[in-house]
């Protein structure tokens, strides 16, 4: 069993760093904000939502769990919200010019 | 395995310390300025400064940053003609030697300590159960070293004084920073009625769970702040007038509560801040309610900035 968890651990953690590596890659090759944005958004929820899945198996209490669910619900709204208004003020600039 | 973390991660905060300073774009800076921050904070935790860290990241990046952010926007219209004006080469030697004397100062004073460093840690850990906290940084933060802890508060109240006396006469006692016009629909106003439930509970928790474990007023007080900042930003809320009595009230509540204490620990413990047997745990509570308060508003005013609004008559 802890074996199977320790797999599973091994396999999620590294689905996340994989999906940070790609939304790093993508934010340095993409040609404009909103494509950039977009791998960012890659980055953060699933990357991150893939690592806290890992680490779920590993916490020694409930509520170290759910603290460890807020952190990536917090940066899901985060994301969102920065996202949004990075997105906004490319979009007001281009259609100023 | 966890020394290539750790060698990773000095690497990468000199490599963004340099760029940081390199940078020709201010807001390029302030931006590497705030990542290097997090990363110190990461680098502290890996040396099991939790409480470090905690302040790092709450005053030394977020806080610090959305100042030095401010401060670049502010800087971003005389910034291509500051730029303009190349300082000789004189003055650009003497600056760089100037950098490295000190550096190298640093670096000897750092090699020169004795090793091992000498330590309180015991007499710290022996003489805890008198004060009745179980986090050992509070306790010399609030019983051991607490006259660093008051004149801190001190500073801090100092440094509002100088942001609001960088007001030009006429427009001494107004509210800080501009109004912000937001869309009352749109995400930021959004993220402002979700997040400060939150950051008032979590910012609250952190303070209570300092008397035992990492955490404490200034990191609480931090978060509070910045809830605070993101309803002024957000256009739902104002800040108050600097000639408020109440404000000033409440900016100078907690230090003076803690002096207070202070001189009833002369008059009963025979030491300025000295508390009595039996009384310490309960002395060290009233100090950090009386100054988590004001702490977060003296934070959160210094940055909302020096008041820049006339006032209507």
């Amino acid at each position: 069993m802890s074996a199977a968890l320790d797999l599973f651990t091994c396999v999620s953690v590294s689905a996340g760093a994989f999906f940070f590596l790609a939304g790093t890659v993508g934010l340095l090759r993409f040609p404009d904000p909103f494509t950039r944005l977009h791998a960012l958004t890659k980055a953060d929820n699933l990357g991150l939502g893939l690592v806290v899945l890992g680490l779920l198996p590993r916490v020694h209490s409930l509520s170290g769990g759910l603290k460890l669910v807020l952190i990536w619900l917090l940066a899901l709204l985060a994301g969102a919200v920065a996202s949004q208004l990075i997105a906004n003020a490319a979009w007001s600039r281009r259609s100023g010019k | 395995m966890i020394e290539a973390f750790d060698l990773g991660l000095v690497l990468l905060i000199l490599g963004l310390a340099v760029w940081t300073l390199v940078a020709r774009d201010t807001f390029a800076a302030v931006a590497g300025f705030v990542a290097y921050g997090l990363l110190l904070a990461l680098a502290w935790v890996r040396l099991r400064g939790i409480d470090v860290a905690l302040t790092e990241a709450a005053l030394g990046t977020g806080l610090t940053g959305a100042m030095l952010i401010g401060a670049a926007t502010r800087l971003r219209r005389t910034e291509g003609q500051a730029r303009k004006q190349h300082p000789g080469l004189v003055i650009r030697v003497l600056a760089g030697l100037l950098a490295a004397c000190v550096t190298v100062a640093l670096a000897v004073a750092v090699l020169a300590l004795p090793d091992p460093a000498p330590t309180l840690a015991h007499e710290t850990a022996e003489n805890m159960a008198a004060t009745g906290v179980g986090n050992p940084i509070t306790a010399v933060l609030l019983a051991f070293r607490s006259m660093d802890t008051l004149l801190e508060a001190i500073v801090v109240l100092f440094a509002l004084v100088g942001v609001w006396s960088l007001a030009p006469d006429s427009l001494w006692g107004g509210r800080p920073g501009r109004r912000h016009r937001v869309d009352p629909d749109g995400i930021l106003a959004y993220l402002a009625r979700i997040l400060p439930p939150i950051g008032i509970i979590v910012g609250t928790y952190i303070f209570w769970i300092g008397a035992d474990s990492p955490g404490g007023k200034f990191q609480g007080a931090t978060l509070l702040a910045a809830m605070w900042l993101l309803v002024v930003m957000a256009g739902l809320a104002d800040t108050p007038r600097t000639v408020s009595t109440v404000l000033r009230v409440a900016l100078v509540a907690g230090p003076l509560i803690f002096i207070g204490v202070g001189a009833y620990g002369a008059a009963v413990a025979g030491a300025f801040l000295g508390f009595p047997d039996g009384l310490a745990k309960l002395l060290i509570k009233l100090v950090e309610w009386a100054l988590f308060p004001s702490l977060a508003l003296t934070l959160a005013l210094i940055v909302a900035g020096a008041p820049e609004r006339r006032r209507p008559e």
